[in-house]
């Protein structure tokens, strides 16, 4: 009943299989199916009214899309604009997928490192394609570093070209490592209060130290939420932003 | 600042100037004021926010970033060193080598993160590249 990682097992809810492989509807596919309606459906429907005078929920999403469009014009100039929609999605999924977690009894998609490795890696694919569309082998030159010794290059090179491929992998093990370790020490110190109220009044008196900390996680938690889902959102832009210029 | 909001429209209209130049000039007055103090007030915000940053919540932000990072560049290293030992039976020197090499791309990221050492070794020398950015420039405004 305590266990904490409990919460992050996956359970097919509609097993299906084709062909000996397993495309079993589980609870993750559930919640990212929940996530991805639950935005797009917000958006849509606080949008379509296109009020001059924003209703209130119509300013949630305006102010979203300012708060996208500026962070992106910021860290990857006017023609990062162009990757938009896809750094918008991007957010507001992630965004959406960490508030739904933090329901009791909800499932946290980003717990998941093959979700946010999924969203990493898709990232870099966009990074890579567009930077050999647009600049050729030119974008090459985004691993070699302007005035290092020639006898130095290949290492500093090899060290580049490793550095580049540790994006993908370090943002996703972000996401994941802190919607992780939230949920667990959420899960741990909500457990405390169960164990120690079950041991007569002096247990039950000590029950109520977890018990604030666990107020005071889930706020923290709420916030790392956020926190996250904009550290993931800017970091992406900063990855589009070298397609758009390799060249520093 | 608050005491002073509710006499104000009663008085500076009628009262203390009579000529509508003076009002216009009380107008712009009010404006310089008002303008100045929310200067003052949004550097208070800003100020107050970076005391908040400092809090344990960066804190805690900084220390998943930079972990990630290092745990990135290694993890990296290693993965690539045990498939090459593996495509061309070289073991253990591949993983070795690129484990050593994931460990620099991995310290190379923390520096970078943490702002301690810039995207290039030299950057700013590379400065004559202004080809690529007039070739963006006229495609700015499709995007």
């Amino acid at each position: 009943m305590y266990d904490p990682i409990h919460q992050f097992h996956i359970i097919p809810w509609i097993p299906i299989h084709v062909g000996g492989v397993d495309l079993s509807f589980t609870n993750s596919a559930a919640f990212m199916v929940l996530t991805a309606v639950s935005s797009s459906a917000f958006v849509y429907f606080t949008s379509s009214n296109r009020g001059l005078i924003p209703s209130r929920l119509q300013s949630v999403t305006e102010m979203i899309y300012e708060f996208v469009a500026s962070m992106l014009r910021d860290s990857a100039g006017p023609q990062g604009m162009r990757f938009f929609p896809f750094i918008f999605a991007l957010f507001v999924f992630i965004l959406i997928g960490n508030f739904w977690g933090m329901f009791p009894y909800f499932f946290t998609i980003t717990a998941q490192i093959i979700v946010t490795f999924s969203l990493a890696i898709t990232v870099i694919v966009i990074v890579l394609v567009y930077g050999f569309m647009k600049h050729g082998l030119h974008f090459l030159q985004l691993f070699v570093p302007p005035g290092v010794p020639k006898a130095l290059l290949p290492l500093v090179v090899a060290i580049e070209i490793m550095s580049f491929m540790s994006r993908p992998v370090s943002l996703s093990v972000r996401l994941f490592a802190n919607m992780l370790a939230g949920h667990i020490t959420l899960k741990v110190f909500a457990g405390f209060i169960v164990a120690l109220g079950s041991l007569g009044f002096v247990g039950g008196v000590g029950a109520i130290f977890p018990l604030f900390m666990t107020v005071a996680l889930t706020a923290l938690e709420i916030l790392v939420a956020a926190l996250q889902a904009y550290v993931f959102a800017i970091l992406s832009c900063m990855y589009l932003n070298d397609a758009l210029h390799p060249a520093h | 600042m608050n005491g002073r909001t509710p006499e104000e429209p009663g008085r500076s209209d009628g009262a203390r100037e009579p000529g509508p130049n003076h009002a216009a000039e009380g107008l712009d007055e009010r404006r310089r004021r008002l303008s100045a103090e929310l200067a003052g007030k949004r550097q208070a915000d800003e100020t107050g926010s970076d005391v908040a940053r400092t809090g344990r919540a960066a804190g805690y932000a900084d220390a998943f970033k930079l972990s990630s990072e290092f745990i990135g560049g290694v993890l990296v290293g290693g993965a690539l060193g045990w498939l090459f030992d593996r495509l061309f039976g070289t073991s253990p020197w591949g993983l070795i080598v690129l484990l050593l090499l994931g460990f620099c791309a991995g310290v190379l990221n923390v520096l970078r993160s943490a702002g301690l050492a810039s995207s290039g070794f030299g950057s700013g020398q590379r400065e004559p590249r202004d080809g690529s950015e007039n070739e963006n420039g006229p495609e700015g405004p499709q995007g």
